[in-house]
């Protein structure tokens, strides 16, 4: 187990530099010239020389790679040439938004997505499994964008019950935080119950044909127990893996619905700084999501762990 | 004792109670992220809409255009036209304590002009020293006459931010921007909200009717009016025209429109790159005067903005002073575009039209190539992320292009830099020797006929090479709750804090 521990430890230093590599390479792929973009409407020639200067806009690329990683290496994420703020700082008035959401929106995730794959793997062919498949495709081809502007408009401006934007820190207020947190949680929510229930349905019910379960059945074990305590251990490893990579996603920033619901997130800040071709900004917020990408799959090759006694040995 | 003792706690709880009360917040919502907050750096629209609340200028202006006094009370030009006597406001500070005199005016012009990355420097490019006549006095001296100045320094160029501030943060100003407007900033998240609070020292106060001002951008328009709805905005400016009939008959509203300084248009490759000469259109006018008799300006108005936008062919809207009438807006002519097409030779001309991602924009490609078609032209719509078509404009790729431009309030700032040869805006390419002494000539003139008299010849030489096809100026439409009285509608579209009150 630490062997295995130091072992996906060791690989995570290499991926890092691959994956700044490939952020900070990509970008300069993007078409235009940024320091035309961020001169404005004026399109002053002095500003675009300064601001091409200040972005060592001329020099060679892998020079510019070089000043970039070296800051990050001492904790220096560089500065947003839009806004003059830095980017650590956006990275941290953001971060702590971004997880509550992913948080929020999985934990509904996995509240719904579960146990509907259960009942309707179990249930096969009954009415209970017509219905969990009709929610897992509603849910699947339901438009964020457009499911959150319905709630909006029901919820907000019909029956007034929850604001329409207007993020709140939970610690200044946790009531107004929830209440503003509640719509854009069940919206991504959906989506992903919606691909977990799949998952679940399908892994549970070629677990429940395995010959162990048979055999459990055929000991006289309750039901019950065959599903809750050997099918489903065995039928978590394919959703564990799922739902790792679905909150990796959650946490790179969900931009339609932090745009619909105006929810300070990293989605926003992202797509934002590729149109402004703010490329600090990019990368550092990528360096950063990409991190907990990573770590987040560490968590779940241990989750693996506890979830299948055969990987232990 | 009992009952004074009552009396007294009772007063004590009124009057805490209605203190609460008179905490008032002004909620106003945007359509995008301000840039930096920093008047010397700072390029973008929305940016001056949080500005407004936040940096007083020297000057201001009106509904009409109109310069009026802010921070300078009074000012004077010299006889040759080449200083600029003004006197400053006393008892003015800055959000720092600090006081606001003629040193401080003299230190911001010149942090304007010398500042790294200053967007500011071309708006004051002819001006050359700044004197200290008296503590309250200042003299701006020019190289030469340059009437556009008054309209500069009622804009980011007369705002005015604390010396001592600006010193100590250097280059980091606008994280934490100190001036002398109503209102003083308290935080920013990027992308969620900016915050100010009124400020106590403020020299106007008494029409100060706010304790806070909070901007938050919403890009989506819909979301953006749902969220007056539901009464978290007082205010959102840019409400989609295709909202406001609905608005307006809901009743709950009150919507502002007005015409915006800025316009629509089509710019073309006249001579930008080597690119213009490969198309008829960008080679022969003839060309360009069939595309734009093809164009029903009224029916595009209709279309694409449902009726919110007035119809111009000039880089000025016809409602304003500087429009030069001898050169109307040209009616649809199908026939008359067909023969000019064929006396040019070619009966066909197909090019490309690029324009940005935002939906009014390809609308107005799509209704411009129906349109056209009639006449014999085929153009193809090309969709271009905002970033990469200026790109493209500035290198000179393209043949025509959908561009709009928002607007400054003397006409200078709509039209120099777009036909002055080889300025950074003429993405056409137009280039004359004879515009230019024009355009030179309506900066250096300040009797407001003698500059009529200079645009009304630039308009008859430019629009006749058409190097931009002006089509109309779209309306600023705001909507708030009707509780919100004393909004000013002036026409460079920033909503003015100052006599805003809820009832």
């Amino acid at each position: 187990m630490l062997e295995f521990l130091l072992r996906r430890l060791a690989q995570i230093v290499p991926t890092l530099v691959f994956v700044s590599v490939l952020i900070f390479g990509l970008q300069q792929l993007l078409p235009g010239d940024p320091a035309q973009i961020l001169a404005g409407e004026e399109q002053d020639p002095g500003v675009i020389a300064h601001l091409r200067e200040k972005m060592h806009l001329d020099e060679p690329l892998p020079l510019r790679y070089g000043y970039w990683i070296g800051g990050v290496l001492q904790g220096d994420l560089g500065e947003s040439v839009r806004t003059q703020q830095p980017v650590l700082e956006l990275v941290l008035q953001k971060l702590p938004v971004t997880i509550q959401l992913a948080l929020m929106a999985f934990t509904i995730a996995l509240a719904v997505g579960i146990p509907a794959g259960i009942v309707s793997a179990v249930g096969r062919g009954t009415w209970w499994d017509s219905a969990a498949n009709a929610f897992a495709l509603w849910g699947i081809s339901t438009p964020n964008f457009w499911l959150g502007i319905l709630l909006i408009l029901l919820f907000s401006v019909q029956l007034g019950w929850l604001p329409a934007s207007g993020y709140v820190s939970p610690f200044e207020d946790l009531r107004a935080n929830l209440a503003a947190m509640v719509m854009p949680a069940f919206v991504l929510g959906n989506a992903i119950a919606a691909v977990l229930m799949r998952h679940m349905r399908s892994a549970m019910l070629q677990v429940l044909s395995s010959d162990y379960v048979r055999t459990a059945r055929a000991k006289g074990l309750r039901e019950r127990v065959v599903v809750l305590k050997h099918a489903l251990r065995n039928a978590l490893t394919p959703v564990i893996t799922l739902g790792a990579l679905e909150l990796g996603t959650l946490l790179s920033g969900a931009v339609l619905t932090e745009q619909v619901f105006t929810i300070p997130g990293f989605g926003k800040l992202i797509v934002d700084s590729v149109f402004n071709r703010d490329y600090a900004v990019v990368q550092g917020v990528v360096l950063v999501t990409a991190t907990a990408y990573i770590a987040l799959n560490l968590l779940a090759d241990l989750a693996y762990f506890l979830a299948n006694p055969r990987l232990r040995g | 004792m009992k009952t004074p003792l009552r009396t007294t706690i009772t007063a004590l709880l009124l009057l805490a109670a209605s203190a609460l009360q008179a905490q008032t917040h002004l909620r106003v919502g945007l359509a995008e992220d301000p840039d930096v907050l920093d008047p010397t750096l700072a390029r973008t629209f929305v940016g001056r809409i949080v500005f407004a609340a936040l940096c007083d200028k020297l000057l201001d202006i009106d509904e009409k255009l109109a310069i009026q006094p802010q921070l300078a009370q009074s000012w004077e030009w010299s006889a040759d036209n080449k200083a600029l006597t003004m006197k400053i406001r006393p008892g003015v500070t800055f959000h720092d304590g600090e006081r606001l005199d003629a040193a401080a005016v003299k230190f911001n012009l010149e942090r304007h002009k010398s500042l790294q990355g200053s967007n500011r420097r071309g708006e004051l490019a002819p001006l050359s020293s700044v004197d200290v006549v008296d503590p309250m006095t200042v003299r701006l001296n020019l190289s030469a006459p340059f009437s556009p100045l008054l309209a500069a320094l009622a804009d980011r160029a007369g705002m005015m931010v604390s010396p001592k501030a600006a010193q100590a943060a250097g280059a980091n100003f606008g994280s934490r921007p100190v001036c002398s407007g109503p209102f003083k900033f308290v935080e920013r998240v990027a992308q969620d909200r900016i915050v100010f609070e009124r400020y106590d020292g403020y020299w106007n106060k008494a029409n100060i009717h706010f304790d806070k001002v909070t901007y938050t951008p919403i890009v989506d328009a819909t979301v953006r009016l749902a969220n007056l709805k539901s009464g978290q905005f007082d205010f959102i400016e840019r409400v989609a025209s295709s909202d406001i009939e609905k608005l307006q008959a809901e009743k709950k509203w009150k919507v502002a429109r007005i015409t915006e300084i800025g316009y629509q248009g089509i710019t073309i490759n006249i001579g930008k790159s080597e690119k213009a000469q490969a198309s008829p259109l960008g080679r022969d006018p003839r060309v360009r005067e069939a595309f734009e008799l093809a164009i029903d300006r009224q029916g595009l108005v209709q279309v694409v903005m449902d009726n919110e936008a007035t119809v111009g062919n000039q880089w000025v809207a016809p409602s304003n002073a500087y429009y030069a009438k001898n050169v109307p807006v040209p009616k649809r002519d199908i026939a008359r575009a067909k023969a000019l097409l064929k006396e040019a030779g070619v009966p066909k001309v197909s090019f490309t039209l690029m324009t940005p991602t935002t939906s009014d924009a390809q609308r107005l490609a799509l209704v411009v190539q129906a349109m056209t078609r009639e006449a014999g032209f085929d153009v193809k719509v090309q969709a271009t992320e905002f970033a990469t078509s200026l790109n493209l404009a500035d290198k000179g790729d393209y043949e025509a292009y959908v561009l709009a431009w928002s607007g400054r309030a003397d006409p200078d700032g709509n039209a120099f830099s777009f036909h002055g040869c080889r300025q950074p805006l003429n993405y056409a390419g137009y280039c004359s020797p004879e515009t230019d002494a024009l355009l030179s000539q309506s900066r250096s003139a300040r009797d407001p006929a003698e500059r009529r008299k200079a645009y009304e010849q630039i308009a008859e030489r430019v629009l006749k090479e058409r190097p931009i096809v002006y089509l109309y100026h779209r309306n600023w439409l705001w909507a708030y709750n009707p509780k919100l009285t004393g909004v000013r509608q002036i026409p460079d579209g920033l909503l003015r804090v100052t006599g805003l009150k809820t009832q």
